[in-house]
């Protein structure tokens, strides 16, 4: 609607409800859990008010920097994999023909409607002894024993991959699906190969949506609490499950918190970056 | 390249495809254990799903949660959109981040916010903190769905409405209001699937008492793999491919995703 009107006493009435919503079950969460990094743990699970810094003084601590510097490589790896992967295919993918260019995205869509329960589950099926890929390796004569590949580094990276990877292609897809086909047509007049074309035009064209993409597969990745909890040993926990561990099975919630609050930072600052950066690439 | 192309798209189909059809081989099995070759065909595991009151527990709860959050969220969402859109304020860039920032941020935080609130109010483990919960998180969707209806409804239906004499609430109610109705299922839709297949912020904040679908399916999982898991597996996976393929069929899937409109005329 183009026609913007002065908020009258109305407007502010009708905003009320959902900024009280916001207010009360978001802004206050986030309050409570900035007040309880500095409360004081009591051993057995519960914390009483308090101010101390111990929380905050051991996000110094090795095993805290240690599962921070592993999560934001395992994150940065598989949005590596995702966009690497996720960027000729939906360039491809925006030139088939109609029937495939439709049967794909349907499995794409559907791929990205589920739940990481399902996806943690389905791998771990996949990679493991019971029923998985070496059953039929085995099966066809070509392995003598099953094998399980999880828990592993390995299929960590790859469940990860498996969830962001349908969210990169819907980040690339509109950008890519408006590439004039004129520019690669002429590329290939002037006598370059598809190849050299695909390098030399569409890569360094897309550049700003392949940062934009490979940023938030990776801050999405970030947030994945089943899939290293599934997948991994407790060595290849990211960030979401340690924090998450801390808060339940550990019984520490103002540890929880004040890790939970430097994963808000850190994830807000990705998003800052890749904001700024399309707001870059659009003026 | 041409091969690159072919090489490529088949990798991805495997890539996607491969554990999903595990599953549902594995959902069939006559067996208990999990096997692969499997043995026999049975459809005894899909039965268990209503059977077993374990698990129709499970699939009410969790109807009932994302029914009752998504209308909620709906219900936050739409009136944000509105005002922010139809008035002129001076906050409204801040107001609408923080209405997507909940989901922007990973799960885990507005998990353990959420953990701390109830536990400090006092009463924790009850189902309606989960709708709560959730109505605040998936609240984004409606919120971005509903905003694109505002921006691309036609300003001059609700000037002609009050024109002809109507005050701002009529010209709501009878104009504004049904034009927005799509949007609002849309983003009904959206928060009601995501709801049914959130874990973290329903464990945390259900500390135990309450049982969604997600969180029986990771309870199940502690004791090791069973064919009734694979099946349930099987009827989420029907559910999302069901969905898209009408949306491909009867709506406009590749317009919905942001194609350029030329790829839409291409006839090929």
């Amino acid at each position: 609607m183009s026609e913007v009107r002065r908020p009258t006493r109305g407007s502010w009435a009708v905003l009320s409800f959902p900024l009280a919503m916001l207010t009360v079950f978001f802004l206050a969460p986030f309050a409570i859990m900035f007040a309880t990094s500095f409360y004081h743990r009591i051993e057995g699970g519960f914390y009483e008010p308090a101010f101390e810094l111990a929380s905050w003084e051991r996000l110094l601590q090795g095993v805290f920097i240690e599962r921070t510097l592993f999560s934001i490589g395992i994150c940065l790896l598989a949005g590596a994999v995702c966009i690497v992967i996720a960027f000729p295919f939906t360039y491809f993918l925006t030139r088939m023909r109609r029937r495939s260019h439709v049967a794909l995205l349907v499995l794409i869509m559907s791929a990205l409607a589920l739940s990481e329960v399902i996806v943690g589950f389905a791998w771990s099926v996949l990679l493991g002894r019971a029923a998985g890929i070496s059953n039929i390796l085995v099966w066809l004569g070509v392995m003598d024993e099953s094998a399980a590949y999880q828990p592993s580094f390995i299929a960590v990276l790859l469940g990860l991959s498996y969830i962001a990877f349908p969210y990169c292609i819907l980040a690339l897809y509109p950008q890519l699906s408006r590439l004039d086909p004129e520019l690669t047509e002429a590329a290939q007049t002037m006598g370059a190969s598809p190849w050299r074309t695909f390098w030399t035009v569409v890569v360094p064209i897309g550049r700003p949506i392949i940062l934009a993409g490979f940023l938030l597969a990776f801050v999405f990745t970030l947030g994945s609490y089943l899939i290293p909890a599934f997948l991994g040993r407790p060595e290849h926990w990211t960030l979401s499950v340690f924090i998450s561990d801390q808060a339940t099975f550990n019984a520490n919630v103002p540890f929880a918190a004040a890790m939970a609050l430097f994963l808000t930072v850190l994830s807000l600052g990705v998003v800052g970056v890749v904001t700024w950066f399309e707001g870059g690439t659009r003026r | 390249m041409r091969a690159l192309k072919w090489i490529l798209t088949s990798f991805v189909v495997v890539f996607i495809l491969a554990p999903l059809i595990i599953v549902a081989v594995v959902s069939f099995n006559q067996n208990r254990y999990m096997d692969f070759p499997p043995e026999g065909f049975s459809l005894h595991w899909y039965a268990e799903l209503w059977n077993d009151t374990g698990w129709r527990d499970a699939i009410v709860t969790s109807l009932l949660v994302a029914a009752a959050s998504a209308a909620l969220a709906v219900a936050i969402a739409t009136p944000m959109a509105f005002v922010l859109r139809a008035y002129d304020i001076r906050l409204a860039p801040a107001i609408f981040a923080l209405g997507i920032l909940p989901f922007m941020l990973p799960p885990v935080i507005s998990a353990l916010g959420a953990l701390v609130f109830w536990s400090s109010l006092g009463f924790s483990g009850r189902m309606e903190n989960i709708i709560i919960s959730h109505a605040i998180f998936f609240s984004t969707l409606p919120l971005i769905t509903v905003s694109l209806a505002m921006e691309t409804m036609d300003p001059a239906l609700p000037e002609a409405a009050q024109t002809l004499g109507a005050n701002p609430r009529t010209s709501f109610r009878t104009i504004t209001l049904p034009l927005l109705v799509p949007s609002m299922i849309t983003g009904y839709a959206a928060a009601f699937v995501l709801s049914l297949n959130e874990y973290i912020i329903a464990f945390m904040v259900s500390r135990f008492s309450v049982v969604t679908l997600p969180i029986k399916i990771v309870n199940d999982l502690r004791y090791g793999f069973t064919p009734t898991i694979a099946a349930v597996a099987v009827v989420f996976i029907l559910i999302a491919t069901t969905i898209f393929t009408l949306f491909a069929l009867f709506g406009n899937l590749l317009k919905f995703l942001g194609a350029d409109p030329a790829i839409l005329e291409r006839e090929r």
